[in-house]
């Protein structure tokens, strides 16, 4: 266990010793998060006007919704995309023996090699949204809810994390599908909104196939105190199905992964 | 005879080896043909919203615009940053800048390629919708296809000639990329894409109008829809747009590659 932790400060490390070199590439990623939150909010705001609502939401508490899903936005821009979006790389170029090769997890290699630190400032922006919505729609933030909304979005970001990961597993056949995981991101992008404000099958649809809902609405509904608990079950098995199949789905592709020798 | 450095054997064999090439990762296109359902998730938010009303796109009108949309975007996709810095970086631009043809060219006809390609899957991801919206179900006059059609080829050239400015700072800075997000981000809200630009509050679409993003995906999809809509304005504006870029990219793009030998290319 020692030994991963170690090796995870040495990754993160020269990740952001690498990145650092680029200064200006850095203010252009800021430029870009505030561009683009800049957009989700005036998009955002033209589904609201005097008595509007969104699927029952109102502005303040959809700011919740949009401070979570920029949230798990940053995550995908500082984790996920690096990481995984390399996946077909190894496999084109044939690195990926390597990666097999080493003393050490292998789907702990792939998903934690680097990180690009760009993606937390929107991270940390979303988590300031979302405090801000809640706030002005009246939210005391006592301990309980507090945990819980940090253990829920903790199973959104392990779903997150299965989803991409299922994925991008897939590039070990299809070796130039560059971004498979570019459906996925399209397809998450539905997470910007309140789950009440898509028809019921697609409701149903962004709660069990595709788990967005668990990302940003329900923990929404937790920091206003009307999540329930069945709800919060789901979540919660939802994220160890999706992780185990993740898991034995690239110990599966593994097995048909014929390498660049073979 | 050369028009442009092209002729006719030249863009058969171009567009030839181009569609066979992306005729082989045809997976990878149909991926990418489905990740443009964008306009498909905003489609069901809008039409469920209170916030209809103010769009102005009444009945069926909602539902044609965005499929509308979907398919315009289909067909001027651009990414020719992303193959261009590669190119770059990798060095295999070189033996294309010696050869008797602008390089450009050889992107323009892998785009054309990949739109070919493309055509089935987004015919199915447009039939797939008319079974589950049928009374959405209309076809074009003629006249009304061929327009949409030019509008949407047009938005094509815009879009591909501001991707080759930025591809042309490649020569000065290695990360495109990275400048290609910043214009990524405006188009995506306003192009028309995530909502018609008859949802933005007045005083922004009138700024918006002045620049090139409103006849990207707006403009050609109410062609398309069969929207009433301003056309020889729009056409016009699609013309001074390709006609202010075209000749920016040809200057940038020299000057790039003056510098680019002087690196000892």
């Amino acid at each position: 266990m020692g030994r991963y932790w170690r090796t995870l400060r040495r990754f993160w490390g020269t990740a952001l010793a690498t990145q650092l070199e680029y200064q200006l590439n850095v203010l252009v990623e800021l430029l870009a998060v505030a561009l683009s939150l800049g957009g989700s909010l005036l998009l955002l705001s033209l589904f609201f006007g005097p008595g509007r609502e969104l699927g029952g939401w109102n502005w303040n508490q959809a700011l919740i919704v949009q401070g979570f899903y920029t949230v798990f936005d940053g995550m995908t821009t500082a984790w996920l995309r690096p990481n995984l979006g390399a996946i077909v790389t190894y496999v084109r170029e044939g690195t990926l023996d390597f990666v097999l090769l080493k003393p050490i997890d292998s789907q702990f290699w792939v998903s934690l090699r680097t990180f690009a630190p760009a993606g937390l400032s929107e991270v940390v922006l979303g988590l300031g949204l979302a405090g801000w919505g809640a706030h002005q729609s009246g939210v005391v933030l006592t301990p309980v809810v507090l945990v819980t909304v940090l253990l829920m979005l903790m199973v959104a970001a392990l779903i997150l994390y299965s989803l991409w990961f299922l994925i991008a597993a897939t590039s070990i056949w299809f070796v130039k599908t560059w971004n498979a995981t570019e459906v996925l991101r399209a397809l998450l992008a539905s997470g910007r909104y309140p789950l009440e404000a898509y028809p019921a099958p697609l409701r149903l649809l962004f709660t069990l196939v595709l788990p967005v809902a668990f990302l940003t609405t329900v923990p929404a509904e937790v920091l206003l105190g009307r999540a329930s608990l069945p709800l919060l079950a789901l979540g919660f098995v939802l994220a160890g199905v999706f992780f185990a199949a993740a898991r034995g789905f690239w110990l599966f592709a593994l097995r048909h992964y014929t390498s660049a020798s073979s | 005879m050369r028009v442009f450095g092209l002729n006719r054997r030249i863009v058969r064999a171009l567009l030839g080896s181009q569609y066979a090439h992306m005729l082989e990762y045809r997976a990878e296109i149909a991926l990418w043909a489905l990740s443009g359902v964008l306009p498909f998730i905003m489609l069901s938010l809008w039409s469920g919203s209170d916030a209809r009303s103010q769009l102005g796109l009444d009945g069926v009108a909602l539902d044609r615009y965005f499929l509308s949309a979907f398919l315009v975007r289909q067909f001027s996709v651009v990414w020719m940053v992303y193959a261009f810095e590669e190119d770059a970086l990798l060095g295999r631009l070189s033996p294309y800048l010696l050869q008797p043809l602008h390089p450009l060219w050889r992107y323009v006809a892998s785009h054309l390629g990949e739109q070919l390609t493309r055509l089935p899957f987004a015919a199915g991801i447009a039939g797939v919708f008319f079974l589950i919206q049928p009374q959405a179900f209309w076809i074009p006059s003629l006249a009304g296809f061929l327009l949409a059609w030019l509008a949407t080829w047009m938005a094509f050239a815009i879009t591909f000639l501001l991707q080759s400015l930025i591809a042309s700072l490649c020569f000065w800075s290695e990360k495109a990329t990275a400048l290609e997000r910043l214009l990524f981000l405006p188009f995506l809200f306003f192009s028309g894409l995530l909502a018609p630009l008859t949802a933005f509050p007045p005083a922004v679409q009138e700024w918006v109008r002045w620049t090139p993003f409103p006849y990207l995906i707006d403009f050609p999809a109410r062609v398309l829809s069969g929207d009433p809509v301003n056309l020889a304005a729009g056409f016009a504006a699609q013309l001074a747009w390709v006609a202010l870029l075209l000749p920016l990219v040809l200057v940038l793009w020299r000057a790039g590659v003056r510098r680019y030998s002087a690196m000892g290319a």
